[in-house]
């Protein structure tokens, strides 16, 4: 059964939508990280799920129960919020207790609860402290220490890793994890930073403008990504996206300057004649030889491989490279591509094409992920 | 960022020092005048060095000015204003910052106006309302023709009447208002998160988190009210009971009677004693003062 349920919520500030109708099922026990660029209304729509903002118009159901009216303390979620949110006159003890007391449960009872929640955070030593006088990792853990006290149904992370330095976000990261292998709560977490979106997520939900532009599984949000945003947004760099004309007799996409890409025909069997978008990872790119070639602009250097910038076809390509090559500015090279890891978009639209389900045409998709931060 | 411009640094020194200096010489003048015996203090020039009459003046000011009971009068006075003002001021800014309804800002604008309004200019029927409470409604009422038989609530001569017509605060809630404009909204709904009611959230986190914006409002409430001259001397007849300190002051300076030398030692020592308190209040929030004028340090 669905634990949050979503069904045409819309959000609009006077004639302002910024929410368009959006429908999602999560899962109980699932961890949904919603992922898209800063206002693209994924934090709005967790407000509306914790109660902080109103919702203009559809339905937001936690546990079965239609929730729009509610308060949020009558909805049984809990949220960390992304500058931590803490209260600065109290300690980490009072801060973490605080929703037990308003709860009304006796003094004992709260210490009892606010230690053994400490002792999972790590943070036992520090409840006597004022937040000032904590680290941005241990303010980020009593955050979560105070949204763990309440045995929520329902986690809501709001970009809860942004203030935090890298080294520290990636910790961060395990932990929340973990906490949630162990506690199973179903848990929504909003971030616009894809890394960890991919490590984190049972599902992902990657919203653009207002709107839900694919609901997957890290690996399918990777490997098979429903609209060319998708494709452009997931993986550093992401899909290099190519105009061209669709040849289904040649199977071939043929670009403006006429070089040819062939595309798997078993995967694609109804791609009509004309205009489409052609797409493949800068990864699957085979450098060095091959019927294609490209011209070479300049390299971004990552240590054990290098991104080349150059211009296929008249249009902006990225190839990654893990030799070492040095290449001139202008110079021309050669590459092939698999046509397995050819990805075809609709021009217009930006819609991924019409695939066949068979077994064959879905191995790729279950390939090795390979992210890199 | 570290300087070194001695010229500069021997100026700003010598400003403040002389402003010190400046400050201080009537507080000396003071003391001085209260620490001579009747003839000296009268000599043309006075003395600038004290004498050693200072306690024995001390007391007869202390008996003649009534100032067990007077100084306990603007006490309670000064007290009662100072803690109405910063409740008030406090309930009404948290009131338009965190509420949305209909006429908010309007509102926001009525109490910004009465900074316009002081005392001084709407006395005379401030006094009306005081000699009886309730005629306020009893005029609405007879606009409309309706006979509701009120009774006569009269504040002259009481606590209430010295320090309800003082206690509403332009500064205070724009104070206030100002200080809960920087409280982060992320608070306020983790505090919703948690459950909290407005009134809890009010009591548990903004109160104590506007600690030192209160000590601001108490230093200047507590000065300005302590010095408050005009509305108690309209207000109080029985000056037995009811008389406030600075009142009491005015009986002990000399007035212009004819013949008779005015007695400076007495009257600087009432002074002394009248200005204690507000000096000590100031002494001991000053720090807090600062802090809350200055800071948004959280």
């Amino acid at each position: 059964m669905a634990e949050i349920t979503l069904r045409d919520v819309r959000k609009s500030y006077a004639k302002n939508e910024v929410v368009h109708g959006v429908n999602l099922d999560v899962a109980s026990g699932e961890l949904i990280v919603i992922l898209g660029p800063s206002g693209c209304g994924k934090s709005t729509l967790l407000r509306m799920v914790a109660g902080l903002e109103s919702i203009t118009s559809g339905e937001v159901a936690i546990a079965g129960r239609v929730v729009n009216r509610l308060e949020p303390r009558e909805r049984g979620c809990a949220m960390v919020f992304q500058n931590y949110a803490l209260y600065p006159h109290m300690s980490v003890a009072k801060n973490i207790g605080y929703s037990l007391k308003i709860a009304g449960l006796s003094k004992a009872e709260r210490t009892e609860r606010v230690n053994k929640v400490a002792a999972t955070l790590g943070l036992t030593d520090f409840l006597e402290r004022k937040p000032a006088q904590l680290s941005g990792g241990q303010r980020q853990r009593v955050a979560m220490g105070r949204a763990m006290i309440r045995e929520p149904k329902v986690f809501l992370y709001d970009e809860p890793l942004s203030n935090l330095d890298a080294t520290l976000r990636v910790a961060m990261r395990v932990e929340i994890r973990k906490l949630h292998q162990r506690l199973g709560a179903t848990t929504l977490f909003v971030t616009h930073d894809q890394v960890e979106a991919m490590t984190l997520a049972d599902r992902i939900v990657v919203m653009n403008k207002g709107g839900i532009e694919q609901v997957g599984t890290p690996s399918e949000v990777y490997g098979r990504p429903e609209t060319t945003y998708v494709a452009n947004f997931i993986g550093s760099p992401g899909l290099n996206l190519l105009k061209g004309a669709a040849h289904p007799d040649e199977g071939v996409i043929k670009l403006p300057d006429g070089q040819q890409l062939a595309y798997d025909r078993n995967q694609w069997p109804e791609i009509g004649h004309g205009p489409v978008v052609v797409g493949f990872r800068a990864e699957a790119v085979k450098f060095g030889s091959g019927p294609l070639s490209a011209r070479f602009d300049f390299a971004e250097e990552l240590g054990i491989a290098k991104l080349l910038h150059g211009s296929f076809g008249g249009q902006g390509m990225i190839v990654h490279v893990a030799t070492h090559e040095d290449l001139q500015s202008g110079q021309p090279f050669f590459f092939s591509v698999d046509p397995r890891d050819i990805q075809l978009f609709d021009a217009d639209g930006g819609r991924r094409l019409e695939e066949a389900r068979t077994p064959a045409a879905r191995t790729k998709i279950a390939a090795p992920i390979q992210v890199r931060a | 960022m570290i300087e070194r411009t001695p010229v500069l640094d021997f100026i700003t020194h010598a400003l403040l020092i002389g402003s010190l200096v400046a400050l201080l010489i009537p507080f000396w003048i003071i003391f001085v005048a209260a620490s001579h015996d009747f003839h000296t203090v009268n000599q043309v020039p006075m003395p600038l060095m004290p004498g050693s009459h200072f306690l024995e003046n001390m007391a007869t000011a202390w008996e003649r000015g009534n100032f067990g009971r007077v100084m306990l009068n603007s006490i309670v006075v000064a007290g009662g204003v100072t803690i109405g003002k910063i409740v008030i001021a406090a309930l009404s800014a948290f009131s338009i910052v965190y509420f949305r309804y209909k006429l908010r800002m309007v509102m926001f604008w009525l109490i910004f106006i009465t900074l316009m309004l002081p005392l001084e200019v709407r006395i005379v029927p401030t006094y009306a309302v005081a000699a009886d409470a309730l005629r306020p409604f009893k005029a609405i009422f007879e606009l409309f023709g309706i006979s509701v038989g009120l009774p006569e609530w009269n504040l002259l001569n009481s606590y209430s009447g010295l320090i309800l017509p003082l206690i509403a605060t332009a500064t205070g809630t724009f104070l206030y208002r100002q200080f809960f404009l920087t409280v982060p909204d992320e608070l306020t709904e983790a505090a919703k998160m948690d459950g909290s009611g407005p009134v809890r959230f009010f009591l548990e986190v903004l109160m104590p988190l506007s600690k030192t914006n209160m000590a601001a409002l108490a230093t200047i409430m507590f000065v300005w009210s302590w010095n408050q001259y005009l509305w108690p001397l309209l207000v109080v007849t029985d000056q037995q009971n009811f008389a406030t300190a600075t009142m009491q002051l005015q009986k002990i300076v000399p007035g212009p009677v004819f013949g008779e030398p005015p007695i400076w030692n007495v009257a600087m020592a009432a002074n002394l004693i009248v200005l204690t308190p507000p000096v000590l209040v100031t002494i001991f929030l000053q720090r807090w003062f600062v802090r809350g004028l200055i800071s948004t340090e959280k």
